[in-house]
C-alpha cells in the first residue's frame, strides 16, 4: 500500500481544524487511509476523535498511508499536503 | 463582600448594567432509549449543529462547530455507542452507558493533556446535546430582555456565538481560560470580555455592575461619573488621544517617578501612552499562564526582545515567574499543598522547578545581550518575587549577576522581608513593595476571603507600617524602595507611600494620569503629614478618613 512519512509543522500539533480537512478527504476518498506514527497503531482518517486521540505534536513525523486504489497516489499527496501543513497557529 | 473582581480582560472596553446570569441546569433524568434510537439522536445532534454552523457568521465559531459535526458523525463514536447499548443496555441505565463511552472518549484526550485535552469541551457538548435531545427536554434557550452584563460559568462556543448582541453589554466567563474555545469565539463578538476569576460567580442577579476589561476589572458600583471616567480613558486610548508624558514631581521639585506594572508585548505601548517612565513591574508569568507547556528560551527570548526594544532610554523591572497559590500553571505546579498562599510560589519555585527559573534567567540575559548590543539602551532590571531570608536575596542575586544581568532586586511583601530588610537589602540594588500580598501576609487574611475583606485594606496601619519600616531600611542603606502593588493607583495611598519614605510608583498605566495629577499639587511636607496620619491611626477607614481630609483641601 502506497505509504509516505510526513512532519507536523503546524506548532499546536495536529488539532481539530486539520484534522476536519483530513476527515472530509478522506470520506470522500472513499478509501481507507491510516495516520500514524511510525510502527505503532494507526487511526482511521475518516475518525476525527481518534485522529486527535493520537495526540500529533509539532514536529513529529507521521506515517500516512492509502489503501492500494486507481487514484492512491494523488490521494496520498492530498492527505500529506493536510497533514504537514503549517495552519499558522 | 469585595467591591471589585479581578480576572483577565480579553476585549478592551468599558460597560455599565445589571448582571445577568445564565446557569444552566443539569437534569438527571433517567433516558429510554434503545440502541437505534440513541444513534438517530446522535444524527439530530449533528444536523442539529450543522445548521447554526451555517448560520453563525462567527468564522472561529464555525470552525469549532464544523468540528463537532465530524465528532458527532465519528464512526469510531457511532460503533462504540452501538456496540456498548447492545452489550449493556439490559444491565445499565442509559444515561450511565453514554456517559462512560464519552468518558473513553475524553480520558484518550485527556491523558495527552494540553490543547488535546482542553477539546473534550466538545464531547461534553455532543454529550449534553444528546442526553437532552434523549430525554426530549426542550433545549435551554438564554434569554435576555434587557441590557445586561453576561456572567456565564458554562457558556459553549455556539451559544456564545448565538447570543443576542443587542442585550449583551459585557460578557463575563469565569471558567474560561483566555485559549478556550468560548473565549476564542468571545473575542469576536466585538464586546468587552473578561475571562477567570472564579468570584465573579459570587456576583448577585440584578446587581449593577461597571466592566472596565481593558483592565479585566469588575466593580459593584453603578456611580455614572466612574462609569464615564473609565468610558473617556478608553475613548481617549482607542482615539489615539494623549497623557501628559515625562518625569512626575511634587510641587516642591521632589522626582517622584511613576511606572507601569504590565503583563504582556502590548501593554509597553499603552504604558509609555500612558506617561509612564518606566515599567517597575513586568510580569511574566502572564506568558506563563496563557501556556499549556512551557515556552522555550527562544520563544522567551522573542518575547522579552519584543518588549525591551519598546523601551530604549528606559528602566524595565523584570520579575521571574511567580507561580503559586492564587497563580497555578498547569506545567509548574503539580503538587496539592494544604495552604498554597503558604507554599511553594515565586522564588521559592526554585526548590521543585529549578530548571524553569533557570531558563527563565537565561532567556532574560540573552534577550538583554541582543536588544543592547554593548551599549546600554535599555536598563533591565530583574527582581525575584517572594523573598523571606537573605540567604534568599542572596542566592538569587548571585544567580542573575552570573547570567550577567547587573541590577537585581527583591519583592519585599513578607513579613520576614520587612523585619530583616536591613539584612535583605545589602544583598541587592533595589527593592518593591508588593502591597497585596505584603497586606495578606501581615493582616493574615485570605484576600479571596469576602468575609474578612476589611482585612484586606492596604489602609490597615499594620500594613502602612510595614511598609515604613522596610523603606526606612532601604534609605538607611541607600538603596531605592518602590512600590509596584495596585494599591500605588490609588492617589491619596500614592502620597501616604510617598511620605513614608517609598522612592517610586508602579502601577496599572490607566492609573497614572489620574495619581499624577493629584501628587504634582502635593508637596513632601503634605505626603509626610499625611503618611503620619495614617500610621498614628487605630482602623483602616480612620486612616483613609484622615488622609483625605488633610490632602482634599489644596492649601494643605
Amino acid at each position: 500500500m502506497p505509504s509516505r512519512e510526513v512532519e507536523i509543522t503546524t506548532k499546536v500539533g495536529l488539532h481539530a481544524r486539520p484534522i476536519a480537512f483530513l476527515v472530509k478527504a478522506a470520506t470522500e476518498a472513499n478509501v481507507t487511509i491510516l495516520v500514524g506514527r511510525f510502527g505503532q497503531k494507526a487511526a482511521s482518517a475518516n475518525s476525527l476523535l481518534s485522529v486527535l486521540s493520537l495526540g500529533l505534536q509539532y514536529g513529529e513525523v507521521v506515517e500516512v498511508t492509502v489503501a492500494e486504489c486507481e487514484n492512491s497516489e494523488a490521494i496520498l499527496n492530498e492527505i500529506s499536503m493536510i497533514v504537514s501543513t503549517d495552519y499558522g497557529d | 463582600m469585595a467591591t471589585s473582581f479581578k480576572g483577565n480582560g480579553i476585549v478592551p472596553g468599558v460597560a455599565m448594567g445589571p448582571v445577568h446570569r445564565v446557569l444552566k441546569t443539569l437534569t438527571q433524568s433517567p433516558i429510554v432509549a434503545d440502541s437505534a434510537q440513541v444513534l438517530a439522536a446522535l444524527d439530530r445532534v449533528a444536523l442539529d449543529i450543522e445548521l447554526q454552523a451555517k448560520t453563525v457568521k462567527i468564522d472561529s465559531a464555525k470552525t469549532i462547530l464544523d468540528a463537532q459535526v465530524l465528532m458527532a458523525r465519528d464512526p469510531m463514536l457511532i460503533d462504540a455507542l452501538s456496540i456498548a447499548m447492545s452489550t449493556d443496555a439490559k444491565l445499565l441505565e442509559v444515561r450511565a452507558i453514554l456517559d462512560e463511552t464519552f468518558s473513553k472518549f475524553k480520558k484518550a484526550l485527556t491523558d495527552i493533556g494540553g490543547y488535546f485535552a482542553a477539546r473534550t469541551a466538545d464531547l461534553d457538548e455532543i454529550f449534553s446535546r444528546l442526553t437532552t435531545q434523549l430525554t426530549g427536554e426542550p433545549p435551554q434557550e438564554i434569554v435576555l430582555t434587557r441590557p445586561s452584563v453576561v456572567i456565564a460559568g458554562d457558556l459553549s462556543p455556539a451559544e456564545t456565538a448565538m447570543l443576542d448582541l443587542k442585550f449583551v453589554l459585557a460578557l463575563l466567563l469565569p471558567r474560561s481560560g483566555p485559549t478556550s474555545h468560548t473565549a476564542i469565539v468571545a473575542r469576536s463578538l466585538g464586546i468587552p470580555v473578561i475571562v477567570g476569576c472564579d468570584d465573579i460567580e459570587t456576583i448577585a442577579e440584578g446587581t449593577e455592575v461597571i466592566v472596565n476589561a481593558r483592565e479585566g476589572e469588575v466593580l459593584l458600583s453603578s456611580s455614572d461619573s466612574q462609569y464615564l471616567l473609565l468610558q473617556q480613558r478608553e475613548e481617549k486610548l482607542r482615539s489615539g488621544g494623549s497623557f501628559r508624558i515625562g518625569p512626575c514631581h511634587l510641587l516642591d521639585g521632589a522626582a517622584v517617578p511613576l511606572l507601569a506594572n504590565i503583563g504582556n508585548v502590548s501593554d509597553v505601548s499603552v504604558a509609555v501612552k500612558f506617561g509612564a517612565e518606566g515599567i517597575g513591574l513586568f510580569r511574566t508569568e502572564l506568558l506563563f499562564l496563557e501556556r499549556e507547556d512551557e515556552p522555550s528560551i527562544d520563544e522567551q527570548v522573542q518575547l522579552y526582545v519584543q518588549i525591551f526594544e519598546q523601551m530604549k532610554g528606559l528602566n524595565i523591572v523584570v520579575r521571574t515567574l511567580d507561580a503559586g497559590s492564587d497563580k497555578p500553571i498547569p506545567f509548574v505546579l503539580a503538587t496539592h499543598e494544604q495552604n498554597p498562599a503558604l507554599g511553594i510560589r515565586g522564588w521559592r519555585l526554585t526548590r521543585t522547578n529549578n530548571e524553569i527559573i533557570s531558563r527563565q534567567i537565561l532567556a532574560i540575559a540573552q534577550a538583554s545581550k541582543i536588544v543592547n548590543a554593548g551599549e546600554d539602551l535599555v536598563n533591565i532590571q530583574v527582581m525575584a518575587p517572594m523573598i523571606s531570608s537573605p540567604a534568599e536575596a542572596k542566592d538569587f542575586a548571585l544567580r542573575v549577576r552570573a547570567a550577567g544581568l547587573q541590577q537585581v532586586g527583591v519583592m519585599i511583601e513578607t513579613p520576614a522581608a520587612v523585619l530583616h530588610a536591613d539584612k535583605i537589602l545589602p544583598e541587592v540594588d533595589f527593592a518593591s513593595l508588593g502591597t497585596n500580598d505584603l497586606c495578606q501576609y501581615v493582616m493574615a487574611a485570605d484576600r479571596l476571603d469576602t468575609r474578612i475583606a476589611d482585612f484586606s485594606d492596604p489602609w490597615q496601619p499594620a500594613v502602612l507600617m510595614a511598609v515604613s519600616i522596610a523603606a526606612e531600611s532601604a534609605r538607611k542603606l541607600g538603596k531605592p524602595m518602590g512600590v509596584c502593588g495596585e494599591a500605588a493607583s490609588n492617589p491619596y495611598l500614592a502620597a501616604v507611600f510617598i511620605g513614608l519614605g517609598c522612592t517610586s510608583l508602579s502601577m496599572s498605566p490607566f492609573s497614572i494620569p489620574e495619581v499624577r495629577n493629584f501628587i504634582e499639587r502635593l508637596t513632601m511636607v503634605a505626603c509626610r503629614e499625611a503618611a503620619v496620619a495614617a500610621l498614628s491611626s487605630v482602623s483602616e477607614t480612620q486612616a483613609e478618613e484622615r488622609v483625605r481630609n488633610l490632602l482634599s483641601h489644596p492649601d494643605n
